[in-house]
């Protein structure tokens, strides 16, 4: 066992945990943060996304121990005092979800493209930069039109890196 | 139209809990001191197991049990079933080989289950899962759908020759009468190609049994927990339905492949007691791969005559179908009842003839998958017709408009009667969106770049509203295809709506909500739909097929008439009039000729304080239940445009445009219906271009991840124009024929005539992957060059 | 994943140290290889050295004419730094393209050219632009280091630490990906320095990344995609898979040199 510190969505966590114990696995076994979701086992499908840092990662791709000292945030961490994100009113407004199995991970995933790329996404860029978020049910046309709508209500909203 | 009634697109009810995180999905239920199952799987696709030896694994730490096929025969837990019987041209019944949930003596397919580890942590199981050891006698691998029939190796006993059944439809003399009179025949040889499924969420289960009520609940990504627990409880023998409860969570789509009743959940839920504890099993994407039904699968020939007008006269398939290592659920329905009945497409064809093989392989079940059976067909029907129109030179859309049925309804040489539809209506508008007129000028332009532009069309239509219970009956269904709604009025006046179908992505609580507001004039908040839990909902036949809007909304609409019926016995009570003149009207019943008026939620609560009649003469309280049997299949059906662009240097294919036009009859919730088919068409562009299961000789599956099975993701598509027609739909009290399919069934057909357009030759095999399509534009190129 | 012992050094020495001393010891770098293998149980090292924390192997830096990149740089990172940007654009535009995003957010380009995956991109551009691996021993030419599949001239106990570019004159990188991993079924780099052309072509070998000799002699005559027209990479010796055949690959290696050219020059 070894002992694990890291701050996620805000909250200081402290656990002694196996050493193989995937991010994804401290997230939803021992923090009980069930929103974040393992839909493949080749870092593909982009349903584990969090930010690590402020940055996207794959949850399912990285040790706990190695965010030993990071902040986290997952889907849980990004409304804020009861007020969902931009971003995912922006998926409820364009329906870009149905199951709602990936929509945790394509809305940080959407979130960071918008910390990287800025507010004014043009469909191509959207499309290219959902490669690591895998949907099956949507089809992507109305992910893509929420990602573009979420993008520009977060200049809006002064949340850019709300986020973090 | 109200904001929220029918033909709004009112947001969803239920996404607030998805983009928050908050869903409840099977695997984010834990239940105390639960236990862990892991499945060691067959390396061989087909062997004899000649001992398991599990001695060294049972002495590992945190093992609880190691159990194979013997003790589930010992405990007499029954094999899993296949619930549509097919006969084959002979009478004789379909040949179906024993379906253990954990292998008894013989493994058929790589991923077939040979025992299962339960262990207080998945890594203990999974460590202890390698220590078991198992002698396999290896037998050769049957792995070619084409040539399963003429193996020397048989899979099972029952079928000697690996065949299932030899089954026809339609009247072969007047088919072959049709083809000597007709001056143009087409034939084509086609390969569906092998699908897996793919829902985001794999399948899950936990099941646990208390010991006190000797009792058992097993929670399960499942399309229709009723289903479920019928199967496990009248044929599998797991517990009486009184004694195990089944609860399908929020599920992460489906697609079909979360219909059927699998191993795991079957032996998670046994072994739960076995152990004492709760047993939990979560499938990675590989073992999905490998054991989930896979769909599709077909190799067919087919042939389409046509006279010197270019009417078309007959049609005729001949099809093997794979149904892989055992009978799914419905695996024999699908090739042959959801197939070959649509071989007629939108098409007045006067003789229409079909044959089907299924064959065993040593493969994963193949079953039903989005469209199931349809899309095969429409394949093949839209594929002949554009050759067709290619062959007698002939514009596409007018070939395929001079042979559109134009009369309703309209009775098929192949059982279905088409009820309604304009499918002219859905072409036109089809070819205005898709600026049919301008695409010579988009073609030269793309020439001038060295791209080969194409276009494709497909003309679909589908048999959804799954389905007339006495009709599938008579075709060898084991069940009925009715479904049931419950509809509870509180005393406040809201609305909690218990119904059969199962929402894993559909939009139920919306949609179905939707239809309340309508109907009560109660507002979206005040409603609930309840959906999932066995407890809780009585009986349903779950949500697959295009059936929830058709059946299952029909179930809630006539639990609903039941409802305002007896409203308005009570508030003619209340209101002092006779209940011939009360009539019901945005939420409030009315004296004819009045102004006195009683608000639903006030009626509600009379009728449960029941003091303003006497209870025996009107029993108090405020729900009604419904089972709706529908009277015929639904028939959506539209026009697909796929204009694509080829790079004759890669091979690489790009979507530029895409149009669909589809009569879905009434539309509840535009927004959810557009969602549907977008979902829809990336599933068959998925087909067409992308997607396909490979087996290598020895029957290992190549394509075991997302490293070699392409999923379509977001820069493979472009966005969709979508547009809509609608004829209502006559045989269901809304007026709804369904939309869950259509995408996929349109799809495939539409992009591999795009194709064949672009390089010019028919050549082109799904899926279309820039290896296939370099080849093809090489090929192009040569006999350009040549001319 | 089989049980391991998490080791999380920060410094070179330390890490080195834990690499001799620790049996069946693994250096963790991004993860993004390492990890999907170990959860495979593919992998079993008994020993998980992460070298997350180890300052001195992050970093950009331009020195001269060459561009040195720390180890635990992240493709993110090379892919947005002003530096590398303006000296080596065409390998910035190769990083920003390797995986996706949350993959160029952890994936390290130390981790990338030790793993030498054969559908890798980091190992054409290494080896086309003519880099330098640098280790905690000794300094390696990239035409020495990439040995074939998986397989490279790093010894025992011996760490990456940077990779040092020396700055081409022109060149850029073209990949092909697979239509379902999205790695390179055939990645071509091409860099022109003086009057030095290289040529180097990942994805397709059996045997890992190699130079294309043939290409390489056309260009140095004269740097323009029109040289390559009729010169045709041979298919035998390339990878075959249900993706793409040897045949195929072989044309495509032709096509994305051809558009790498053009990329380099500026067309």
């Amino acid at each position: 066992m070894a002992a694990v510190s890291m701050t996620v969505n805000g909250h200081s966590v402290t656990a002694d945990i196996d050493p193989r114990t995937l991010l994804v696995q401290f997230i939803r076994d021992n923090q009980r943060l069930t929103g974040t979701h393992v839909g493949c086992d080749t870092s593909q499908c982009g349903a584990c996304v969090v930010h690590v840092d402020g940055k996207a990662v794959k949850s399912c791709t990285m040790l706990a121990l190695q965010c030993d000292g990071a902040n986290v945030t997952t889907i849980e961490g990004l409304a804020t005092g009861g007020v969902l994100h931009p971003m995912q009113e922006a998926f409820r407004e364009h329906h870009g979800l149905q199951c709602g199995f990936c929509t945790p991970g394509m809305i940080m995933s959407a979130v960071d493209i918008v910390n990287r790329k800025g507010n004014n996404l043009d469909e191509h860029t959207i499309r290219e930069e959902l490669e690591g978020n895998i949907c099956r049910c949507t089809g992507y046309h109305n992910i893509v039109k929420a990602v573009e709508a979420g993008a520009k209500a977060m200049a809006g909203s002064g949340m850019k890196h709300a986020a973090e | 139209m109200s904001a929220t009634g029918i033909g709004a697109s009112v947001r969803r009810k239920e996404d607030h809990r998805f983009i928050t995180g908050a869903g409840r999905y099977t695997d984010d239920i834990n239940r105390p001191n639960q236990a862990y199952a892991y499945f060691l799987r067959s390396p061989h696709a087909h062997a004899t197991i000649k001992t398991i030896d599990t001695s060294k694994a049972s002495r590992m730490p945190g093992v609880l049990a190691i159990l194979t096929g013997d003790d589930l025969a010992a405990d007499k837990v029954g094999g899993l079933i296949c619930g549509w019987m097919i006969h084959s041209k002979d009478g004789s019944p379909m040949k179906a080989g024993a379906h253990p949930a954990l292998a008894q003596g013989k493994v058929r397919y790589v991923g077939d289950h040979v025992a299962v580890i339960v262990a207080d942590t998945l890594a203990q199981a999974r460590d202890a899962a390698e220590a078991v050891a198992v002698d396999y006698g290896v037998l050769p691998a049957v792995v070619d759908t084409a040539t399963a029939s003429k193996s020397k190796t048989v899979i099972h006993d029952a079928a000697p020759d690996n065949t299932v059944f030899n089954w026809h439809l339609g009247n072969k003399a007047e088919t072959e009468a049709a083809f000597k009179a007709a001056k143009h025949v087409v034939k084509l040889d086609i390969v569906n190609n092998r699908l897996a499924p793919n829902p985001m969420e794999p399948r899950a289960a936990v099941g646990f049994y208390d010991k006190g009520e000797d009792h058992y609940t097993l929670y399960t990504t499942s399309q229709n927990p009723h289903v479920a627990r019928l199967v496990l409880s009248a044929f599998i023998g797991i517990a009486p339905e009184n004694k195990l409860r089944v609860i399908a969570p929020d599920v992460g789509g489906g697609f079909g492949s979360k219909i059927f009743i699998y191993a795991e959940e079957t032996v998670c839920v046994w072994a739960s007691k076995k152990v004492g504890r709760p047993v939990k099993w979560n499938s990675d994407r590989t073992e999905a791969f490998l054991s989930d039904a896979h769909g599709r699968d077909h190799v067919t020939h087919a042939e389409l005559a046509i006279d010197a007008n270019g009417k078309m006269l007959g049609l005729r398939a001949h099809t093997i179908a794979n149904l892989g290592a055992y009978l799914s659920t419905f695996a024999s329905s699908v090739p042959t009842y959801l197939y070959a009945p649509l071989l007629s497409g939108q098409y007045n064809i006067p003789a229409v003839y079909a044959e089907v093989d299924a064959v065993y392989t040593t493969t994963a079940p193949v079953d039903a998958y989005r469209g199931a059976g349809r899309p095969e067909a429409t394949f093949v029907v839209e594929r002949l017709v554009e050759v067709a129109a290619r062959q007698i030179g002939m514009d596409p859309a007018k070939f395929r408009q001079m042979n559109f049925v134009t009369k309703f309804p309209h009775q098929t040489p192949v059982i279905m009667m088409y009820d309604a539809g304009n499918y002219n209506a859905s072409m036109k508008k089809a070819l205005e969106i898709a600026d049919y007129k301008g695409f010579g000028k988009r073609r030269r332009e793309s020439e001038r770049r060295g791209k080969l532009r194409g276009i494709g069309f497909s003309a679909y239509i589908e048999a959804c509203g799954i389905a007339p219970s006495a009709a599938v009956g008579s075709l060898g269904a084991g069940v009925g295809l009715w479904e049931s709604a419950e509809v509870r009025v509180n005393p406040i006046g809201t609305v909690e709506i218990l119904t059969g179908s199962h929402s894993h992505g559909q939009g139920h609580e919306t949609t179905f909500a939707q239809l309340v507001c309508e109907r009560l004039g109660v507002s979206m908040d005040a409603v609930t739909i309840v959906h999932g839990d066995t407890d809780k909902v009585q009986m349903g036949m779950g949500t697959y097929g295009s059936r929830s809007g058709a059946v299952g909304m029909s179930a809630i609409s006539k639990a609903l008439d039941k409802v305002i019926a007896k409203g308005k016995k009570v508030a003619a009570y209340v209101l002092e009039a006779s209940e011939k003149d009360i009539d019901f009207k945005d939420g409030k019943f009315s004296v004819k000729g009045t102004d006195k008026t009683l608000d639903f939620g006030a009626c509600a609560l009379q009728a449960y304080i029941a003091h303003k009649f006497n209870g025996q003469d009107l029993e108090p309280g405020l729900k009604e239940g419904a089972f709706y049997d529908p009277t015929n299949f639904t028939f959506p059906a539209g026009v697909h445009i796929a204009e694509v662009e080829v790079d004759p240097d890669t091979g690489v294919t790009e979507i530029l445009n895409w149009t669909a036009v589809d009569d879905f009859g009434v539309v509840i919730n535009p927004m959810i219906v557009e969602g549907q088919v977008h979902g829809g068409i990336a599933q068959g562009v998925g087909q067409a271009l992308l997607e396909g299961v490979v087996y290598d000789k020895e029957g290992q599956l190549v394509t075991a991840s997302y490293m070699d099975y392409c999923m379509p993701r977001a820069d493979n598509l472009p966005s969709f124009k979508v547009g809509m027609t609608v004829t209502a739909c006559p045989s269901n009290p809304l007026g709804i024929k369904g939309c869950g399919e259509a995408g996929a069934i349109a799809a495939p057909p539409a992009v591999i005539n795009a194709i064949t357009d672009a390089v010019g030759h028919e050549d082109v095999a799904m899926p279309a992957t820039p290896k296939v399509v370099w080849r093809a534009a090489q090929k192009a190129l040569k006999k350009m060059a040549a001319e | 994943m089989y049980a391991f012992t998490y080791h999380r050094p920060e410094t070179v020495r330390q890490a080195a140290g834990l690499l001799s001393r620790k049996d069946d010891a693994k250096l963790l770098a991004g993860g993004q290889t390492l990890l999907p293998t170990m959860k495979q149980r593919l992998a079993s090292p008994g020993n998980v050295v992460d070298l997350g924390k180890v300052a001195e192997m992050k970093g950009i830096e331009r020195k001269g004419r060459a561009v040195v990149i720390g180890a635990m740089t992240t493709h993110a990172e090379v892919a947005g730094s002003p530096v590398v940007q303006e000296a080596i654009p065409g390998l910035a535009a190769l990083a920003g393209n390797i995986g996706d995003p949350h993959v160029r957010n952890r994936g390290t380009i130390g981790g990338s050219v030790a793993n030498n995956d054969p559908a890798a991109d980091y190992p054409a551009a290494c080896l086309a632009m003519g880099a330098t691996i640098i280790t905690n021993k000794r300094k390696i030419a990239a035409d020495d280091f990439f040995q074939g599949m998986f397989d490279t001239a790093l010894e025992e106990g011996e760490i990456i630490t940077k990779i040092s570019f020396p700055m081409p004159g022109k060149a850029a990188y073209m990949k092909f990906p697979n239509p379902a991993s999205r790695y390179a079924l055939v990645g071509v780099c091409v860099a022109k320095r003086g009057s030095e052309v290289r040529v180097a072509v990942t994805g397709a070998g059996a045997s890992g990344v190699f130079r294309w000799a043939e290409a390489e002699a056309a260009l140095a005559k004269r740097f323009s995609s029109k040289s390559l027209e009729g010169v045709k990479a041979k298919a035998a010796g390339l990878n075959a898979d249900i993706h793409a055949d040897a045949e195929y690959r072989a044309h495509l290696i032709g096509v994305m040199a051809r558009r790498a050219v053009d990329a380099a020059v500026g067309k």
